[in-house]
Formats: C-alpha cells, structure tokens, sequence
C-alpha cells in the first residue's frame, strides 16, 4: 500500500462524490421536515386538482335539485350544496383557478420586481426613481385599491374578453403590478453589493457586455431571494385572490374559486358548514405548505447555513 | 425633516392615483338610474354632482375640501374654534347619502378601532412573551409548538379562522351572537357584557393573526441578540438570566419590533375590511365595501386616501421612533 495508490483511492473518492450546487440545496432542503412536507402537501393538491377531474368526473356546474344539501355519499364524496352542485367538483374546479392566478400573478410580480431591481441595482440614475416608485407602491393602499380597480373594470372587460376570462386576466393582473415591491428591494440590494465584487470587475475587464453580465453573472447569484419571494408570492396571491372573492368582488358566482365557494357557502354555515371548511382548509393547506417550502428553501439557499 | 418633507409630495401624488382610477374608469353615477330618467334629468344631475367641469378642476376641488374645509369643520365642531364662515365652505359630499363623507366616517370609526385595536393590542400582549420564551430555548418543545402554531396563524387567512370560530361558538355551542349587533349601546352591565361576548370572536380571530406575525419576529430579533458580545459581558458581570434577558436582550430586541408594530397598524386597517366583513362589524371596512358597491365615488376617494395617509404617517413614525430608541442610527 504505497501512498500514491492511497492518494488514487482518495481522488476517486472526490471524483464520484462530485457535488453540484442544486444537489448540495437539496441536500440541505430534504433536512427541513417541514418544507418537505410542505412540497408533498403542494404536489398532492396540485396533482389532485389537474387530475382528479379526470377520475371524479362530475359536471361541476350540473345542477339537481332533487339532491340539494346532502352530507357526504359515494358518488358526492364532499356533498352537495344548495342547488345540487358536487362540492368535490366545485373543490377541483375552483382549486384550478386559485392555483392558476396564484402562480401567474407570482410570475407578473417577479418579473416586475426582479426587473426594476436589476435595473435599479445596476443603472446608477435609474436607482433614484425606481426606488421611490417602489415607496409609492409600498404606500398605496393595496386591498381598497384592488377593490374599487376590479369594481370599476369589470364590466368593460367583461365585455371585451367574456366573464370569465376578463375577470380571470384583470386579478392575476392587478394582483401582479401590486406585489412585486418586495422582491424588487430585495433583488436591489443584493445587485449593489454584487456589482461590486471582483468577478464582475473580471468580466468587464475582458470586454463582456452589460446585459451578458447582468444575465450571465448576476442573475445567478440572485436567485435565491427571487426563489424565496417566489414562493412567498404564490401564498400572497391565492390569499389576496380568495379575500377578493370572499368580499364579493372576485370571480362572478357561477365560476368557482376556493375564495367564491367560501363566500357563497358562508351563507349556508348553519345549514352545511362543510361547504365552508372543505375551500377554507385547501386555501390554508396551500398557503401553509407553500410558506413551509420558502421556509425551506431559505435555509437550504444560505450558504453560510448550508452542510450545518 | 427631509422625511417629512417627502411624504408631502408622495400623498398628492397617491391622492391624484386614487383619483384617476376612479375617473378614468369607465363608470356612470347615473347608470343606475331607472331607464325611464330621460337624458336632461341625467345632465342636471351629473351638474349637481360637479361632473361637468374637467378632471382638474375637481381633483384641485377635491384637494381643497379634503385639506382645508374638512380639517377646519372639524376644528370647529371639535373645539369651537371657527376660522372663516363654516355655511360657506363646500364639503366632500357622498353621491348615495348626499351626507359629509366626513360625517359618515366619523360615525364609523369607533366600531373599527375598538375592534381592531384591541385587537392589535392583545395581539402585541401575546405575542411578546410568546417570542422571548421560545428564543430563549431555541428547539425545545415550547418553541417548536410555538413556531407552528405561528405558522399556522400566519398561514391561515382570518377569513377562514372567523368562520371556523363562528362555526364551533355560535352555531353549534352557542356560545356567542354570529351577528355582531352594532346598535347595542352599552348603558347597563348586561348589555355590557353583551359587548364583551359579541366582541369576542372577531378581536380573537384578528389578535391570533397580528400574533403570530410579531411573535415570529420577536422571536428572531431576540436570538440576533442572544449571541452578542454584551450579553456576555452582562452574564460575566454576574447578572442574574433574569435580568440579562429581560433587561439587557430585550431592551435591544424590542427596537426592531416596535417599528413593526408601528409599520403594521395601517395594514390591520385593511385587514379590518376583511374581519368585519365576517362578522357583520358595521366599522370603516364595511363603509368601504359599501360604498365600492354602491359606487359612492367621493366615499371610496376619501376612504382610500385616509388608508394612504395612514400607511404614510405611520411609516414616518416608524423611522422617527427607530431613531429615537437606536441611538445608531441617525436620519441626516
């Protein structure tokens, strides 16, 4: 045993145990119980709500009045509501939409925010205004101003794009442009003090363009705040879309969300409090197992917690 | 100073947003009139209501009502200080009462501030002790309850906790009234107690939320200060656990809490509209949501503009209150 097979022994060790950055997250990421119980929950349901209408193929909008009010039977696992709607059809179908808007405004608000970040961080006089139009937004009042907004345009874009579809596009649209402050401070802050660092200098030493740099050197040290206040999103967005929807002023009430089911079955809790529980616990499981995954993720993302 | 300065600019600036979503939209204070109202009726209404001038005339209006003839009414009815004749000066009017809409919020704000300030205060009560006891014994079983429970609360929207609490309280122990009675006034101990039951459930439901927010961060700010080099001092010193966390850590943990509790004050306003919505409070959310479905335009203006002058000047006082207790840090 001479000390250059030893070293050959210790080298392959290295090499087969060659680590990327995504493995070493998840490694980090699956010793977070909760987190890894928060992507089991989010995959279930989303899963369950995509798929489930394949296998419980009730019309969710069939009326039948003959079976109004029922508890839970074999064919309506969840029961029925006031005029005969399967709850577990409405459940899945609502579940569609809430899930839809919640990851489409996430997308508009990240964008937006990494954008104006990005754009802040590295143009010196754009940060200025950007940054005080980010204040304003941070001042407006969000919830009254997402109210009187859906309010006054609805009828004009329901016209324009049919009932569903405009409200669908006017709330992952207002939801979107009135969220994405956060993530742009936070991508902000994080570019300035990148920016600054010696391989960016390197890579402007050797002539690499601007919008190479911003795309090649600094978007991927950011990603991990965007990943974090993506999954942040997401929560706000199917909680911002559900309080809409509770207020009266979300989806119109032939087109179920979880948020519209609650509202509506809120005034029949003395009757069948199951229709307010079963939408209730899905907008919580959702938003619990999602804030669980950023949990996760933000610990697995940290270098400086990573391998502890 | 320069603060201050900046927020003026940022409230005209919010008060002309609010006002031209509501006037570019595309929305008619007549349109709801039956349709047998022929088209010169329609006109002379929209006159009464001042919708013939252009939008700057009655943004300018709106601004000198708001700024200079609302806050000199209220002097006057306040404190009987009368500058200039108060019949003279025009009032923000609402189109679907034709009353002050200063009047109408006046009449509202108590109901919202006992309910959510409360509250916000048993929120911050609980949520204080809650956060020490778990940093100070990081992962054990306390804390982990803790941390989950928080989650929970801060996961779950109230709408969905009121309406489980109405369902176990009111509707199968029967516990308290599901409706909250607003013409209740509270002249004897029974209607007293009265007040106290129907409150209940919707200051519980909103201090379980502020709760679970604060206490997580109580809880972070603390363990940021548990490890620093005065703690250690203070415990070489021969300070006793007590005092060391409850004077030397806290002290310096609370700094960072207290203007988040100040930041989180305007937003509770917010989440009032949604709390009294539950439980039928007839507070300033309610006066909200009525006026947006009515499409009492001046109501919803002044309402909004009221949340954005809130949100600021809180905003404000944190940054001032910060400086105060921080002596690190200094505005220039």
């Amino acid at each position: 045993m001479t000390d250059i097979a030893k070293f050959e022994e210790l080298s392959q060790e290295a090499v087969s145990k060659h680590r990327s950055l995504w493995g070493d997250v998840w490694i980090q990421f699956r010793k977070h119980k909760g987190a890894l119980t928060g992507v089991f929950v989010f995959s279930f349901i989303t899963l369950a709500v995509f798929i489930g209408p394949y296998i419980h193929d009730i019309d969710p909008s069939a009326i039948n009045f003959k079976k109004r009010n029922l508890g839970p039977t074999l064919s309506h696992p969840l029961g029925t509501d006031n005029i005969g709607h399967d709850t577990l059809a409405q459940m899945l179908a609502g579940g569609q939409v809430s899930l839809a808007v919640g990851f489409l405004a996430m997308m508009i608000a990240l964008i937006l925010g990494t954008m104006i970040g990005i754009l802040a961080g590295f143009i010196k006089s754009l940060d200025g205004p950007l940054m005080r139009l980010t204040d304003l937004f941070l001042a407006l009042p969000i919830l009254p101003l997402l109210l009187v907004i859906i309010l006054l345009f609805r009828d004009t874009l329901r016209t324009l794009y049919g009932p569903e579809a405009g409200i669908f596009m006017l709330i992952v649209f207002v939801i979107g442009i009135t969220s994405w402050m956060h993530t742009a401070r936070i991508v902000r802050s994080d570019v300035l003090g990148i920016k600054e660092r010696e391989f960016v200098t390197a890579a402007y030493s050797i002539g690499t363009r601007k919008s190479r740099i911003i795309f090649r050197h600094i978007l991927p040290n950011i990603l991990s705040p965007i990943m974090v206040s993506a999954t942040l999103g997401i929560a706000n967005a199917i909680i911002t879309e559900s309080a809409l929807s509770f207020l009266g002023l979300g989806f119109p009430p032939d087109f179920p969300t979880w948020g519209r089911l609650l509202y509506d079955g809120a005034n029949f809790i003395q009757i069948t409090p199951s229709r307010v529980i079963w939408p209730g616990l899905f907008i919580a499981l959702t938003v619990l197992s999602v804030n669980y995954i950023g949990d996760g993720l933000r610990d697995a993302l940290d270098p400086r917690l990573r391998g502890r | 100073m320069r603060r201050l300065l900046l927020a003026i600019p940022t409230l005209l600036v919010i008060s002309f947003i609010i006002f031209a979503i509501l006037d570019l939209a595309p929305n008619d204070p007549t349109g709801n009139l039956p349709m047998t109202v022929p088209p010169e009726v329609r006109e002379k209404i929209r006159v009464s209501l001042g919708l013939d001038q252009p939008m700057h005339v009655r943004f300018g209006m709106w601004l000198i009502q708001f700024f200079v003839n609302e806050p000199l009414n209220i002097l006057h009815e306040a404190f009987g200080i009368s500058i200039g004749d108060a019949t003279e000066r025009t009032r923000i009017l609402s189109w679907a009462t034709r009353s002050p809409v200063i009047d109408l919020i006046i009449q509202r704000t108590p109901q919202t501030l006992w309910v959510v300030g409360l509250s916000y205060l048993f929120g911050i009560l609980i949520a204080i002790p809650i956060g020490i006891v778990s940093a100070y014994k990081q992962y054990s079983w306390f804390d982990q309850v803790g941390t989950f429970i928080s989650m929970v609360g801060f996961s779950v929207p109230t709408f969905f906790t009121g309406m489980v609490a109405i369902i176990i309280f009111s509707v199968q122990l029967k516990w308290f009234p599901m409706i909250y009675d607003t013409t209740l006034s509270v002249d004897s101990w029974q209607n007293f107690v009265t007040q106290v039951k129907q409150m209940i459930m919707p200051v519980s439901v909103l201090a379980l939320y502020n709760a679970s927010q604060l206490s997580r961060f109580m809880r972070a700010s603390i363990l940021d200060n548990l490890n620093l080099d005065y703690v250690r001092t203070a415990r070489a010193k021969g300070r006793s656990e007590r005092v060391v966390l409850l004077i030397h850590v806290l002290r310096n943990s609370l700094i960072p809490v207290v203007t988040l509790i100040a930041l989180g004050i305007p937003t509770i306003f917010s989440g009032a509209i949604i709390t009294e919505q539950i439980f039928r409070v007839n507070g300033l959310g309610q006066l909200l949501i009525i006026a947006i479905e009515g499409a009492d335009i001046p109501l919803v203006q002044t309402l909004t503009f009221l949340f954005a002058i809130l949100i600021v000047l809180f905003n404000l006082i944190a940054d001032v209150v910060y400086g105060i207790l921080d002596p690190r840090i200094r505005y220039d």
